[in-house]
């Protein structure tokens, strides 16, 4: 049985339609990308899943007791907030010493439980919120942009640490990126996202499809040009986006 | 013991620290100082409406303080910038309180007593009234607690959580509605936003969790409530200023004490 099950899922802002038609599934012990532009409504996906904003059509279904483990884009504690990493763990359902000990030595930072929330690294803040997720055990984990503002190393060693826990834990992956090639290296499966889902499949097939290349232009997809996808892809027009294939440079 | 006045302004004064400080925090994490004045200076419409419908001033003044604060609340983030919305809400509802105090012939108010307070006036009623809506936001606050924070932190975060921010948010709402009436009479309405900021600002520095924040917060409010009755008892000054002088001294020196040991 799928963990989520999104269908026909539609979310606007005011008169702004953000996303349409967008369905999509996660199985159990799978690792799906959602790559896209700024502004193709990936983090409004992830926050109409949690529940953070309403649904203007469609339906997201989740397996009865389903724990997800949310790890949001960025957190930014107010430096008038005294909390120390510890404590942060522990919200809002507390959990034991153990637990909290095992989920920051699995997120690559054991050792830092004492530290205060406002005066750790980006990278450190990432893995503390990904330990955050995994104290509570979670079937499925949420990630938005997990390495922005990374350098492309710590990117990858994040990359690493994502396919490590997965393989620990056994949970499934809900990751939004815009990075392609890491995220090849990780995933089982990529969603296109501009507005709806543009195509999706196996990270070297989407690579290779039109609709990526037309998005974000041909310089990152040249040495996967040789890999030619048949698109079934169509559309009512009802979307503001050129789909039509770019003629690559190469 | 109830029978000596100072007593019961030291209850009195002990009691909305206990209310304040914790709420304060509140107000200081999610920067919403402007929000507390504004719900404020609201309360004394409330004042004038409950002295014209002879009802209980502690009624009417969480009657309108929470009307206003719920209005802010629905109308932010609809073409108005929130420190605009509340600066407009709340000077004028503080205008309509003070000319409506005006229409009310043959009762003789003391308005000073409720712009700064009369914490020296309080009798064995108010102090139940105060002690009575202080536990009330503390135990509010005690029980949303941890939803309180995680919403504080991150709304989506919190969503992610099955917990519902708007709620919390009503919950923090309602509970400086009850801050607001409880200490009308022992700061007045120009200065709860001092006693529920000051003590937990000048609790920040001394802090590592956000409970630690909150307790030490309330000891410092407590202990200028007592200071600064005795200080105002010795040099007569005015009491409810006094109490804030106090409280501000505390975040001075806390203040300078956060940052000698930041830099050693």
């Amino acid at each position: 049985m799928s963990l989520i099950r999104v269908e026909h899922l539609g979310v606007s802002y005011g008169a702004h339609q953000a996303l349409h038609n967008v369905g999509l599934t996660v199985e159990p012990n799978e690792i799906v990308t959602v790559v896209g532009p700024n502004g193709s409504g990936k983090t409004s996906l992830l926050r109409a899943i949690v529940g953070a904003i309403p649904l203007t059509a469609g339906t997201v279904d989740k397996k009865p007791d389903l724990r997800i483990g949310y790890v949001p884009q960025r957190l930014h504690v107010d430096p008038t907030l005294p909390i120390t990493v510890e404590r942060f763990l522990r919200l809002p359902n507390g959990v034991d010493k153990q637990t909290l000990d095992t989920a920051l030595e699995r997120a690559g930072v054991p050792d830092i439980a004492s530290r205060q929330m406002s005066q750790l690294s980006g990278g450190q803040l990432q893995r503390v919120l990904l330990a955050r997720a995994l104290a509570n055990g979670p079937d499925l984990l949420l990630l938005d942009e997990p390495t922005q503002g990374l350098d492309q190393q710590a990117s990858a060693a994040f990359y690493r640490l994502i396919e490590k826990v997965r393989r620990e834990t056994e949970c499934s992956v809900l990751m939004i990126s815009h990075e392609l090639h890491v995220v090849m290296a990780a995933s089982d499966r990529v969603i296109c996202l501009n507005g709806h889902v543009c195509c999706q499949g196996s990270p070297d097939i989407v690579s290779s499809a039109p609709e990526y290349r037309a998005l974000f232009g041909s310089g990152t997809g040249g040495a996967l040009a040789l890999y030619r996808h048949e698109h079934d892809h169509s559309h009512d027009g009802d979307c503001d986006h050129d789909h039509s294939p770019k003629e690559a440079a190469e | 013991m109830l029978d000596d006045f100072m007593m019961r302004a030291t209850l009195a004064g002990i009691g909305v620290a206990f209310a304040a400080a914790p709420l304060g925090s509140f107000v200081v994490w999610r920067r919403m100082a402007y929000f507390g004045d504004a719900t404020a200076h609201a309360a004394i419409l409330g004042v004038a409406l409950s002295l014209a419908l002879s009802t209980s001033i502690f009624v009417g003044a969480v009657a309108v303080a929470l009307v206003m604060a719920l209005t802010v609340s629905a109308l932010s983030g609809r073409g108005y910038a929130m420190d605009t919305l509340l600066g407009v809400m709340a000077h004028s509802a503080l205008a309509f309180g003070l000319v409506a105090v005006s229409f009310l012939s043959g009762v003789r108010i003391d308005l000073m007593a409720y712009l700064f307070g009369d914490i020296l006036a309080v009798s064995r009623g108010d102090l139940g009234v105060i002690w009575g809506g202080a536990a009330l936001v503390v135990m509010l606050i005690a029980w949303r607690w941890q939803r309180l924070l995680t919403s504080t932190l991150n709304e989506d975060l919190a969503y992610s959580c099955g917990i519902d921010p708007k709620r919390e948010k009503l919950a923090l709402t309602l509970s400086l509605a009850i801050t607001v009436a409880v200490a009308i009479k022992v700061v007045g309405v120009l200065l709860i936003a001092a006693l529920l900021i000051i003590p937990a600002a000048a609790a920040r520095p001394l802090s590592r969790t956000p409970e630690g924040m909150a307790i030490t917060a309330t000891l410092i409010g407590a202990a200028s409530a007592v200071i600064g009755l005795r200080t105002a008892y010795v040099f007569d000054t005015p009491a409810g200023p006094t109490i804030v002088c106090i409280a501000a001294l505390c975040f001075v020196t806390a203040s300078i004490w956060g940052g000698i040991r930041h830099l050693v």
